[in-house]
């Protein structure tokens, strides 16, 4: 009775004291739902460097010399099936199918359409094997297989790899998954909580279950494996674990480890030996993986392995880059931080190093090296070279000579103020010395932003235009170093982060980059950023969707739009293009909205805080109001 | 179903107090051990979804820690000390659930969120109990109560919020801190 008194008296009290604070809350702190912090304020044009000032070349272009493609051997004859989330393994994400054009793309439909199941990001790319599909959701990584030869394609298997519930804890930047990779009768993909399964393609059964990544110290694993030369190629996630960073091969008969090599540490864990042939001496010496960071840092200092891996039969190597090093605070690891942030050409067989090349030498601004890498033969210096082109989230498209790691060209195609070009006498980037990151110090408008020019999302390339569609950020952020202790298994950043619109104000672009003439063809701004990849088809159209659920068709040769659907959450995931059973050309994506820019909707986060995952729902305060949840398969085609 | 996750009761708790709180760097420890040996504890269950236990009386060991500004501002340096604020950042959230919010999956009441971060809970939190002394947890529980008071969302202004955590009124609790939980529809 007493109690109950001084309850009811110690209530009115306070609710007496919060009114007035209450209203004050509207203004500024509305409840969740009704939230809406405004998208912050563009950085000023005036703030980044153009690509005359930064961008270089060891020559002049010399376009007459020849036509740019695929690397041959990486690209063979099409034959209307999608076998790997790059199609190819020069990874140009182009179909030769030409049914679907400029002129008829206005009358494509959704022909059927499939609910993942899971309303996480959907970032994975379908395969197409045969006459049957084959889908990887977000975690928990349910694999689907779909009978084209049917109406409506009805579900012939699906496998549940049931991963650890606790993975989610460990994953940085939403729950995806990159898709599955086809050889050999067998559908072989990643699970978040680390395992790499290999199932047989025609009945869903488990062929063998290797556990490569360990949660309990920060890893998953969130990449398509890639399968070359009998082998299963896959890496490490949980750069902002301070995990140690690696690429494993497991042998694609049995899933047994073959070899492993990690990105930071003594040379011989990191499988360089004396095939070992970088093309600057910054990168030449002995266990620079150790020497390159204060004691013992490299065994906490990331160098993951989460995104894509190109393929050079001719040479049987493989090429790929490192992610960021950790923490993302710099001044806790003075030194090159090698191997972390840059690119390895490795032999396939025994993953002994060829060469290798560092984007981002002591990396300050979360500048992963991941991003997907096209092997093409395009004309340089008056002949035909054979070159890896990297479209690199520290805002260059780099031109590589693929045999040495030359640098032969480096050119901003998003806005960059945190370097000034590639110094290209001695290979490395040139900081800006003024968006150098600080301790207990904001340092404002560093562009790109932490996720980059762009981020994971591959670009294609269309031997008929020449041209790399790369679909790609347009932001800038906000950063402020902050101390951090190593704690196993919980995030080892020590930065708070706010992201905000680059230059011009509208967050995303996709552009169609002239590798030869080292400048954009043309450019489509987006409001928001483009997280999806795209693909190019013989056709002349590139394919790619928006956060909000557009489905977009353009025309490869001149940016046109040419037809658009609205799909029912944000799209993230890569289209592809494929011949059906029916021997007609057909358009596949998942819409599903997430990973690190649209975490703010999967989650759901709090558009309150913008240093919410890690500073991008700063960017992204309005995207709870223009999509929401999802994970479905769309596959449109033309009336037939 | 993951035996890593069963609560370990009363002997954890015994466990926790003998244990000193990590305060330092490099804890290589395995942050998904269970927390102490013993049977599971019989305590009185809710029906929640996610297997989640939740505590229908309130502890009244969370009495101390009600009012008072310390304990919020002391949980404020553990919760980025002990990398919090690397899941949850300053309460919006991230690889784990905002914070700031008025949803709580496992209960919102200072008790019910002591016992989530000494347990840790399935979905990738970690268990803190061992880890952290009992002291500590309760404060960082106080922050985290904190957080979505709406004396302390008035004081964020525009900035990062959470720099300034009210202390957290016994009245918040009334409604035993609970709210729908997420994802139930309600
Ligand atoms: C490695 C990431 C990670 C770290 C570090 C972490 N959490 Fe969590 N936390 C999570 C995840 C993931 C969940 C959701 C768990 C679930 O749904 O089962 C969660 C849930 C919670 C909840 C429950 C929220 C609700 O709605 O009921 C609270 C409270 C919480 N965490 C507080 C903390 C505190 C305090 C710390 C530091 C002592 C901490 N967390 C550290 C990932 C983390």
């Amino acid at each position: 009775m007493k109690t109950t008194t001084v309850l009811a008296v110690s209530l009115a009290a306070v609710i007496a004291v919060a009114v007035p604070v209450l209203a004050a809350q509207q203004a500024l702190f509305p409840l969740r739902q009704s939230a809406k912090p405004p998208v912050p304020e563009a950085v000023a044009a005036a703030d980044v460097f153009t690509r005359e000032q930064i961008g270089h070349a060891l020559v002049p272009p010399t376009p007459e010399a020849g036509r740019t493609v695929a690397a041959p051997a990486a690209a063979p004859k099409d034959d209307g099936q999608w076998l790997m989330p790059a199609k190819n393994y020069a990874a140009t994400r182009y179909t030769t199918l030409a049914e679907i054009t400029p002129a008829n793309a206005k009358n494509l439909h959704e022909v059927f359409s499939f609910s993942l199941g899971v309303n996480k990001g959907q970032e994975a790319a379908p395969l197409v094997v045969g006459s049957t599909m084959y889908i990887v959701s977000a975690f928990p990584n349910h694999v689907y297989a779909l009978d084209l030869t049917k109406e409506g394609a009805p579900l012939k298997w699906s496998y549940n790899p049931k991963p650890l519930p606790a993975a989610a804890g460990v994953a940085c930047c939403d729950v995806v998954n990159r898709g599955a990779a086809y050889a050999d009768g067998k559908i072989v993909f990643n699970t978040l909580d680390g395992a790499t399964i290999a199932l047989a393609a025609d009945s869903g059964k488990e062929v063998w279950r290797t556990q490569l990544g360990d949660i309990n110290k920060g890893e998953s694993v969130t990449m398509a494996p890639l399968i070359a030369g009998g082998k299963v190629l896959v890496g490490n996630s949980g750069g902002e674990f301070g995990v140690h960073g690696w690429l494993a091969a497991l042998d694609l008969g049995s899933g047994k480890l073959a070899w492993k090599a990690y990105h930071t540490g003594p040379d011989d864990i990191a499988l360089i030996g004396d095939q070992f042939h970088p093309f600057y001496a910054s990168d030449r010496g002995k266990d620079l993986g150790v020497k390159t960071w204060p004691s013992d840092a490299w065994r906490t200092g990331g160098g993951t392995m989460w995104g894509w891996i190109a393929y050079d039969p001719s040479t049987q190597t493989i090429f790929y880059g490192t992610a960021n090093p950790g923490p993302w605070n710099q001044q806790q690891r003075p030194g090159d931080n090698k191997w972390t942030a840059g690119m390895f050409a490795r032999d396939v067989h025994t993953g002994q190093a060829k060469w290798f090349y560092q984007f981002s030498p002591h990396d300050e601004h979360d500048y992963d090296a991941i991003n997907e890498q096209l092997l093409l033969d395009m004309p340089f210096d008056g002949k035909m070279r054979e070159v890896v082109l990297r479209p690199e989230r520290n805002g260059y498209v780099y031109v590589l000579d693929r045999k040495t790691g030359q640098v032969l060209s480096a050119d901003p195609f998003g806005p960059v103020n945190s370097s000034r070009g590639v110094d290209l006498k001695t290979g490395r980037l040139i900081v800006n010395p003024a968006k150098e990151t600080r301790l207990g110090q904001v340092v404002h408008d560093i562009c790109p932003t932490a996720s980059g020019a762009k981020d994971w999302n591959p670009s294609s390339f269309s031997p008929r235009t020449g041209l790399v569609y790369i679909p790609h950020e347009n932001l800038c952020m906000d950063w402020m170093n902050l101390e951090v202790n190593y704690i196993s298994g919980t995030p080892y950043v020590g930065a708070e982060v706010k992201m905000k619109p680059g230059p011009g104000g509208h967050r995303g672009e996709l552009t169609a980059w002239d590798p030869v003439r080292r400048k954009p063809a043309w450019t489509i701004r987006e409001d928001l950023p483009v997280w999806s990849g795209t693909v190019a088809t013989g056709g002349d159209l590139v394919f790619y969707g928006t956060m909000d659920g557009w489905f977009k068709a353009i025309d490869a040769r001149n940016g046109n739009l040419v037809w658009k659907q609205k799909l029912p959450s944000g799209i993230i995931g890569q289209p592809i293009s494929y011949r059906g059973p029916d021997g007609h050309q057909y358009v596949a994506v998942l819409s599903g909205v997430g990973g690190w820019s649209g975490a703010v909707v999967s989650g759901p986060l709090d558009p309150r805080d913008g240093t919410s995952a890690l500073g991008f729902v700063n960017t992204m305060t309005d995207l709870p109001t223009r999509t929401t949840a999802g994970g479905t398969l769309h596959v449109f085609a033309l009336p037939h | 179903m993951s035996s890593l996750f069963r609560i370990e009761g009363i002997a954890a708790l015994a466990l926790a107090l003998v244990v000193a709180g990590c305060d330092k760097a490099a804890d290589e420890s395995d942050r998904f051990a269970p927390s102490g040996p013993g049977a599971p504890a019989q305590r009185a269950v809710a029906l929640v979804p996610a297997g989640g236990e939740l505590d229908t009386t309130p502890n009244p060991r969370a009495e101390p820690y009600y009012g008072s500004a310390e304990a919020v501002t002391n949980g404020m340096l553990i919760y980025n000390q002990m990398n919090c604020v690397g899941c949850h950042f300053n309460g919006g959230g991230g690889i784990g659930p905002p914070l700031m919010d008025d949803q709580w999956i496992y209960g919102g009441r200072l008790d019910q969120i002591y016992n989530t971060i000494y347990f840790g809970r399935p979905n990738g939190m970690p268990a803190w109990g061992g880890k952290l002394n009992d002291e500590q947890i309760w404060q960082v529980a106080a922050y985290v109560r904190s957080m979505s008071l709406p004396e302390t969302l008035a004081r964020n202004g525009t900035g990062t919020p959470s720099q300034h955590p009210a202390p957290v009124p016994r009245a918040a609790d009334e409604n035993d801190g609970w709210h729908m939980p997420k994802g139930t529809g309600g």
